[in-house]
């Protein structure tokens, strides 16, 4: 295993890509795969065959980004590979096997949401997808196939579609492979039994057969045919075409125990093992109409509260997996939240609904997040409408009922206002809402809440509707919270981040959380398993001319 | 408004001010006055304990009692004697002198200054140590109710009323602690303690031993004998809790136990005294018929009262034990004078328990078996009492003497507790244990017969005649002091 496990950045652009191409060509943009050999994120492993680590991924992620803000023209993405007979290995093994748990694991959850991404641009944004697969795709790579709408297999004989992980590693496709096969494709499941246990998969007609792939044409024809699927595709999407708003680089301060933004700032405790994340409100009225807000840019406030979010949630799950709990405050006025909160659901504007969606993905991410989430609601605190989110996001939320009196007695008691953010405008991993969520099977508590939409809900109002944990007095509030933080940090972290998982998500399965839930728990136990990761599991022998080396007990 | 050099001045007061002086109201050592949140508090949980006082306190109408009071901590100021009606006494909240330099003396965070605070880590577990010890200390007040109505002297009467008090006030020192510390959740366990109470079938004391009635006042000497001793053996460990608070607490209430200790061994040796007076007199076994407990009746009371107060240590081995020691939540007895590493993690020691039907000793951890080392403590300490009874049989000339039944006795939890052991130690079968268990243990007929003989006595100077006199009065006053002031109703 590495200890040198680098600080993570994932801050780029198509200019400093080493391993993805992004070209825009009218309404269809190429994504293609050359992955360099040499670039790989940690020190110790080689990206041969199209391989990818987290900085590869970081790429991709970047680039779905760039086409859903940069090129509203774009309605067709095609991935393909830029390298002889290989579309993508998948994830590389050296680098898997000389990695720590923790960090598979959180590799693993970001190439997640990156694949869910690509579906939510396919289903949300009319940004359709073609895996052009052009080589063999192997584990990982077929499953960034999977996530695209449509697969075409080159039928030259050679190249396949796999997933070899289990028969050659050990360990599971855990990257949505599993999922999608049976829930998005509708393989049978005798099927994808046969096709999950054989290491080299199938090729051409067979892999039409079963849907494991959408078509499979030969070399001469196949550039042809993927433009044609490409352009089909793109008749149905609802891209407006014109100028698109450029992803700026992130302005950014970081020190030691901070990492700070415009509008989001991070302070760590390191004894205390536990971040405070404040979330500050927009500082001035929102513009008036949709091209105002699209004359801003990324500094719309919605655009740069989310994007700073976003990235301070993947450094922080990256960087610092030792700070197990994040305090969530926000500040601000609430009602300029407000404003730009129903802006933000009002306007009928490409960009509009493109940043609804980032911040959606971004609550996503925090859903996800490992770590414990105590929303902290205070006088001067602005709840409202998309930040409410943010509380109902966090795991237990403590009110404070009344002010601080020795700190500052004429304070305006703290509010939660309720929006149509709150019920549906930024569904979960399960489908619902978040108050869908904290109110299941509890409909009577959920429709007083939702005839409480619009209110300014002090502490005891909130308390009575069930919108937070406790709603607690300046004398009580300071030495609960603490008592409450120091118990947290207390805690097996193992187990917190399972009953976490578990309490987050009531109510449906989702091909999302059947990801994060069935697919990656099963992945995280296979994973540390000595059958998987000891010095003779699978993962640690592959290439090593020796097999794993198995316990065969069933556990 | 106390300062001190190290903390500087407590803070102004802010926000609205209360209309009570707390300095008055409730005598303290604790900056009552400069804190609102327990002040809070405290207002709204002290007219509850004054109703639980009136309705679940000593039962008989008095108009004053001649009482001990803590009016400081220091040596003079928490003896200060005075008549005062029961129902005013001035329940106070008073923690031992701050030693700033005061270290944790064993577990893993040995050697680490004193927690002022409460650590969130061992929120839960040092809440319910100071709810199981807060819950026994009303309790017994509860289970003392009635027995004013039967008082062998006034002496004895005022006694009642002291432990009584000092009960109440020892409930205080917990209620304060839950408040100061505990936020929400500690005011919400201080209201169960007036909520629950002793015998209730719906709502009990947690432990046992106090949801027994009591019956009579050779129980009552017994349980202060025995019972509030095993207080005083919980009290030692948790006043070397890393917890400063708490342990300052429990160091102040063990000066007040001292005097719960001297009710029970004086009270039954006055009793042991008495029936050997009469037995010398007679020249063999004294009974009912002559006024007097007759001693295998005392020695069933004894061994009534020891089994049941050595089920409140726990079982021998116990893991909550263990792991409150490593903590740093609760010590051993005499902790700092232990001549060991205090940290026990290789250390072991010798149990006994039951095998084949005899009684065989193994080795086990000491971690795990610290309610036995306690217990060992304490069971050393109840000796000494009965020898202390034993001397009243000789001095009379007599051959009989007082014993304490084995650890293994009449038990109900731990190791023994699916046996049956003899007071001598043998391990009996069901049968026989059958056979003989009204030997060993007050009958219902027992109980009825000592019943008969509980007769107030209310006359300054005169006492019951199953009951020797004591030496002396209480604070160098006599024996016929009034001590007691009864009410008009108390006399009829």
């Amino acid at each position: 295993m590495s200890d040198a496990v680098p600080v993570v950045d994932f801050d780029t652009t198509p200019e400093h890509y080493r391993h993805w191409t992004l070209a825009a060509e009218g309404d269809v943009a190429t994504l293609t795969l050359a992955v360099d050999e040499d670039g790989g994120l940690v020190p110790g492993y080689e990206l041969k065959a199209n391989s990818y680590d987290l900085g590869v991924d970081i790429e991709l992620y970047d680039a779905i980004q760039r086409v859903r803000f940069e090129h509203p023209e774009v309605k067709t993405v095609v991935l393909t590979g830029g390298l002889e007979k290989m579309f993508c290995a998948g994830a590389n093994i050296r680098m898997l096997a000389q990695s720590s748990h923790a960090w598979k694991v959180n590799f693993c959850k970001f190439t997640n949401e990156t694949r869910n991404g690509l579906e939510d641009a396919s289903e949300n944004s009319g940004i359709r997808s073609v895996a052009a697969v052009n080589g063999t795709a192997a584990g990982g790579g077929y499953e960034i196939a999977l996530a695209c709408d449509e697969i075409v297999l080159i039928d030259d004989g050679s190249s396949t579609v796999s997933l070899p992980e289990v028969p050659l590693l050990g360990v599971l496709p855990g990257t949505g492979g599993l999922t999608r096969v049976v829930d998005k494709r509708h393989v049978r499941k005798d099927r994808a039994d046969l096709f999950a246990t054989k290491a080299e998969g199938f090729r051409g007609q067979t892999a039409v057969d079963w849907g494991l792939v959408d078509s499979t044409v030969p070399r001469n024809r196949f550039a042809e045919h993927v433009a044609g699927r490409a352009r089909v595709l793109a008749e149905g999407s609802s891209r407006p075409g014109g100028p698109g708003v450029a992803l700026t680089p992130l302005v950014r301060s970081e020190a030691d125990d901070a990492i700070s933004y415009s509008h989001v700032t991070a302070t760590i405790d390191r004894a205390a093992r536990r971040v405070d994340i404040e979330v500050r409100g927009p500082e001035s009225d929102p513009p008036a109409d949709a091209d105002g807000v699209r004359a801003l840019g990324v500094d719309w406030w919605p655009m740069t509260v989310t994007r700073e979010l976003d990235d301070l949630v993947l450094r922080l799950r990256t960087n610092e997996t030792g700070i197990g709990t994040w305090v969530i405050r926000t500040s601000g006025d609430t009602d300029r939240v407000l404003a730009h909160d129903a802006q933000l659901a009002d306007l009928d504007d490409w960009y509009v609904a493109e940043v609804r969606h980032y911040w959606k993905r971004t609550l996503k991410r925090l859903d996800v997040t490992s770590r414990s989430l105590i929303a902290v609601i205070e006088p001067g605190s602005c709840f409202a409408g998309m930040l409410a989110e943010l509380a109902l996001a966090c795991d237990r939320q403590y009110m404070l009922d009344g002010v601080y009196e020795d700190v500052d007695p004429d304070a305006e008691p703290a509010t939660i206002v309720l929006t149509a953010a709150n019920d549906g405008a930024f569904p979960m991993g399960n489908g619902l809402s978040r108050l869908e969520s904290r109110f299941w099977g509890r409909d009577d508590e959920l429709a007083a809440v939702r005839k409480a939409v619009g209110d300014r809900l002090d502490a005891r109002r909130a308390d009575e509707l069930g919108l937070v944990t406790w709603a607690l007095d300046d004398l009580d509030l300071g030495d609960e919270l603490r008592i409450a933080l120091e118990e947290r940090a207390s805690l097996s972290p193992d187990a917190l981040t399972g009953m976490e998982a578990n309490h987050r998500f009531v109510g449906p399965e989702t091909v999302e959380s059947k990801i994060f839930g069935r697919l990656t728990a099963w992945q995280n136990w296979i994973f540390y398993r000595p059958n998987a990761s000891g010095p003779d599991g699978a993962l640690r022998r592959y290439g090593s001319g020796q097999r794993g080396s198995y316990d065969y007990q069933r556990v | 408004m106390t300062t001190d050099g190290r903390t500087g001045p407590a803070p102004v007061p802010t926000g609205p001010l209360s209309k009570i002086d707390y300095s008055e109201r409730i005598p303290n050592n604790v900056n009552l006055a400069d804190d609102r949140r327990l002040q809070r508090a405290l207002e709204g949980w002290q007219p509850k304990f004054l109703d639980w006082w009136k309705t679940l306190g000593p039962a008989l109408p008095t108009k004053d009692v001649y009482l001990r009071t803590a009016i400081a901590v220091g040596r003079d100021g928490w003896a200060h004697f005075d008549h005062v009606p029961m129902e005013d006494y001035r329940w106070g909240i008073f923690l031992a002198e701050r030693d700033p330099d005061r270290v944790v003396s064993f577990g893993k965070h040995r050697g680490e200054p004193a927690w002022q605070e409460v650590p969130g880590e061992h929120r839960a577990d040092l809440m319910r140590l100071i709810v199981i010890q807060g819950d026994t200390e009303p309790a017994s007040v509860e289970q003392q109710r009635v027995l004013g109505n039967t008082a062998p002297s006034i002496y004895d009467l005022r006694n009642l009323f002291q432990v009584n008090v000092e009960e109440g006030r020892h409930l205080w020192a917990m209620v304060y602690l839950l408040h100061a510390y505990f936020g929400r959740e500690g005011r919400e366990e201080a209201e169960q303690l007036l909520k629950r109470n002793s015998g209730d079938l719906d709502s009990p004391r947690i432990l046992g031993a106090f949801n027994e009635a009591t019956t009579d006042w050779l129980q009552f000497f017994m349980f202060t004998y025995f019972t509030d001793r095993d207080g005083k053996y919980q009290l030692g460990t948790l006043k070397e809790s890393a917890f400063d608070p708490l342990a300052r607490t429990c160091e102040f209430m063990l000066k007040e136990e001292a005097h719960h200790m001297f009710v029970g061994t004086t009270g039954v040796q006055r009793i042991v005294e008495r029936t050997a007076e009469v037995m010398k007199e007679k020249g063999g076994a004294a009974t009912f018929e002559d006024g007097v407990i007759p001693l295998d009746v005392i020695q069933k009371y004894l061994n009534f009262q020891f089994s049941v107060s050595m089920d409140l240590f726990g079982g021998e081995q116990s893991t909550n034990a263990g792991n409150y020691y490593s903590s740093g939540l609760k010590g051993r007895w005499q902790e700092t004078r232990r001549k060991d590493d205090h940290v026990l993690l290789e250390d072991t020691r010798t149990m006994r328990y039951v095998e084949d039907g005899e009684i065989r000793e193994k080795e086990v951890p000491m971690l795990s078996a610290l309610n036995l080392d306690l217990r060992d403590e304490y069971v050393a300490d109840c000796a000494n009492g009965v020898r202390r009874w034993n001397q009243a049989l000789e001095e009379a000339g007599l051959d009989e003497r007082l014993i304490l039944p084995h650890e293994g006795f009449n038990r109900r939890v731990g190791t023994y507790s699916q046996h049956h052991v003899s007071p001598e130690g043998q391990v009996l079968t069901d049968e026989e244990w059958a056979s003989v268990r009204d030997g060993y243990l007050p009958s219902d007929q027992d109980r009825a017969d000592v019943a008969t003989l509980m007769v107030p006595e209310y006359e300054y100077g005169k006492f019951a005649g199953w009951i020797a006199p004591p030496l002396t009065g209480i604070n160098d006053q006599p024996v016929e002091f009034d001590y007691v002031h009864l009410a008009e109703e108390g006399l009829v």
